[in-house]
């Protein structure tokens, strides 16, 4: 009895796994595409830009894989199974920047090529690491985002996170930077909501009572732009106060709905997928080589240029308004 | 008062009828028939070096398993073991950036354990509070302790010499880990199976009252479990920190479970009172070759972690009904 349930299961197990096996291809360049997580909007839409790379390219394919919960350890053991597999290239978007990098230096010693996209790892563990965007672009991006509504010019106020927030505060550096290129336009005021919704809303509400000519209100925080539109539609002040900056689709979409955004911008998870897969085909072929001043070809992304670190930023933040939130307020 | 007053009758049936019925055989065949499955699976699966990476997805959680079937079976439980990992850890790169060299990190990292084995025990014997009770709480405390010292850092900068104890190798792909791992395993046999103390674990779990009266020093031997349970999660926190090369507060989040899962899966009685160390040693097997065998074949985790529940129902469920079609 013992034995014939064995063989069932053995007969059951290796039909399932004929069944999964097909897919691949022995002669496709195998490129995996490793997540911080599975089941995450953003990387689902990463994985579609990478699918799309891959089409362009012809005879890639692409391993979408990654852990079940954000941890270092989920990520190496994918990784080891890829090393296994022997894979040509390993993207990933990692959990840990430093505990990531044993693995993949191993990875590199079997000859997979590594990069590193959206979340890096220390330079050791990979061959190249691409930004999404660069702190320049973001800071040009939300000035230029408010400055394409007021073609006459007019008052705008920033509300940050905190005092405190790195990245905030140089993108407002940045920003500050080239309102040269931008006449007419005054920032009036830079107010702090701490990422908190109910302070962000408060905050908002006191600057367009101090400021009753403000016309926009730049919010570079995921929290603040939200709160800072609720309390925009909250005044009855929609159409005479543009609230924009750096905020999630899924988040904003009443907000561009209702007009109290007009415009707003993130990283494109498609184009970030797409670029992520063609660096890695690129450095797989032997086409381009990572070294510091290295240009590398994107397909329609354009070219991006490696830095002294072999990091790269992608592109400008790309900008949601009316015409495409709602292909977007699904996936992220 | 001579040996044989404590042994417990236990040989009810031949002895070779014992090991065809057993837990251990059942498991042994659900792995052999992994492994063929897995071999068929995908071409990487017979590979010497992939073989050994995969031993890495149990080994750290295995020795941990070996100290936690003890305490299972003597009826307590300790859910804060993936914590202690994460404080031995932090206490480790606190010893780093203090210039203290490797000998003297593996003595923090085993003190660190050995301190939070001896306070749940403490909690628990001395106290006499339930031990899930005392480890969900520090299990919450321990980690806790991590992220206030580390908040979103990281701990980097280890000595060269301390990645040999997770990425060291002993003999061309036989790992130091896994070398650990086999070692840790016999002596845990041992423990359990050869001496008296194992003797009294079993009495313990079977009937606390009566092993007290027979004159067990029941508190005693359920400290001594505790502090064994943190000492290995202190070997797993030295293994785990040297293999990632670096501590970060969410390290080995999540793996209590996995460690219980292991020993259920082993054929320890959760309720206490039964189960076997080569049980715990072919459940570790088992956990790595369907997560490396599915990971081969780019399973994503979800499934993987649908495809252990199932195993572990699958396993516990069907001598049950086995037993009572025959019936």
């Amino acid at each position: 009895m013992k034995r014939r349930n064995f063989t069932k299961l053995v007969a059951g197990l290796s039909l399932v796994a004929s069944m999964m096996g097909t897919t691949a291809m022995a002669d496709d360049m195998r490129i995996a595409l490793v997540v911080k997580a599975l089941g995450i909007g953003f990387f689902e839409a990463a994985a579609k830009g990478a699918e799309e790379a891959a089409a362009e390219l012809g005879g890639v394919e692409i391993i979408y894989t990654g852990p079940t919960d954000t941890t270092a350890e989920g990520q190496i053991e994918v990784i080891n199974s890829l090393i296994a597999q022997g894979v040509d290239a390993i993207a990933v978007s990692a959990n840990d920047t430093d505990a990531l990098v044993p693995t993949l230096k191993k990875a590199q010693q079997r000859g997979i090529t590594v990069i590193s996209w959206d979340s890096g790892v220390a330079q050791e563990g990979r061959q190249v690491h691409l930004n999404p965007s660069s702190n320049a672009l973001i800071g040009n991006m939300i000035i230029k985002l408010a400055a394409d509504h007021l073609p006459d010019g007019g008052d705008v106020a920033v509300l940050s996170a905190t005092t405190t927030s790195t990245n905030q505060n140089i993108w407002i550096e940045e920003m500050t930077k080239v309102m040269g290129n931008y006449p007419g336009i005054n920032v009036v005021a830079t107010v702090y909501g701490d990422d908190l919704a109910d302070k962000s809303y408060r905050e908002a509400q006191g600057l367009m009572q101090s400021y009753p000519d403000l016309d926009a209100i730049i919010a570079p925080t995921s929290v603040g732009i939200v709160a800072a539109a609720q309390a925009v539609a909250d005044a009855g002040k929609i159409g005479e106060v543009n609230v924009t900056g750096l905020g999630l689709p899924s988040e904003m979409a009443g907000a561009i709905e209702s007009g109290a955004s007009k415009s707003f911008a993130i990283w494109n998870p498609i184009d970030l997928g797409y670029s992520a897969a063609m660096i890695a085909h690129q450095l797989a072929t032997g086409a381009a080589t990572a070294e510091p001043g290295a240009e590398i070809s994107i397909g329609r992304m354009g070219t991006i240029t490696l830095d002294d670190t072999n990091a790269a930023a992608m592109a400008d933040p790309f900008v949601y308004d009316s015409s495409n939130i709602d292909d977007f307020k699904s996936i992220f | 008062m001579s040996q044989s007053e404590r042994i417990i009758v236990d040989r009810l049936q031949s002895p070779a009828e014992r090991y065809l019925k057993s837990w251990e055989s059942l498991l042994l065949l659900v792995a052999v028939a992994i492994f063929i499955a897995n071999s068929f699976a995908s071409p990487y699966f017979l590979n010497a070096w992939n073989l050994s990476d995969a031993t890495f997805n149990f080994t750290e959680k295995a020795m941990i398993a070996f100290a936690m079937a003890l305490l299972i079976i003597s009826g307590e439980i300790d859910l804060s073991v993936a914590s202690i990992i994460a404080l031995a850890s932090t206490a480790m790169g606190a010893a780093v950036q203090m210039g203290v060299g490797t000998p003297g990190l593996i003595m923090v990292g085993l003190g660190t354990g050995l301190l939070c084995g001896a306070f749940n025990g403490f909690l628990v014997t001395r106290l006499g509070l339930p031990s899930i009770v005392v480890t969900i709480g520090t299990m919450s405390l321990f980690r806790g302790i991590s992220y206030i010292v580390l908040g979103d850092q990281a701990y980097r900068g280890y000595p060269s010499d301390f990645a040999f104890f997770g990425q060291g190798y002993v003999w061309w792909v036989i790992s130091f880990e896994f070398v650990l791992f086999a070692i840790i395993a016999v002596i845990f046999a041992i423990l359990l199976h050869k001496t008296n103390f194992g003797r009294a674990v079993y009495a313990i779990g079977n009937n606390p009252t009566g092993a007290l009266f027979s004159g067990i020093r029941v508190p005693r031997v359920k400290f001594i479990l505790f502090l064994l349970t943190g000492l290995m999660s202190g070997v797993a926190a030295i293994c785990l920190t040297s293999r990632l090369g670096s501590t970060r507060p969410s390290i080995a989040f999540g793996w209590e479970l996995e460690v219980v899962t292991m020993v259920v899966l082993g054929g320890v009685n959760i309720l206490g009172g039964s189960g076997s160390i080569p049980g715990v040693v072919i459940a570790a097997f088992v956990m790595g070759l369907v997560t490396f065998g599915l990971g081969l074949l780019n399973v994503p985790g979800i499934v993987m972690s649908i495809v252990i529940g199932a195993l572990l129902i699958g396993v516990i469920a069907l001598p049950r009904l086995w037993e009572k079609w025959r019936r």
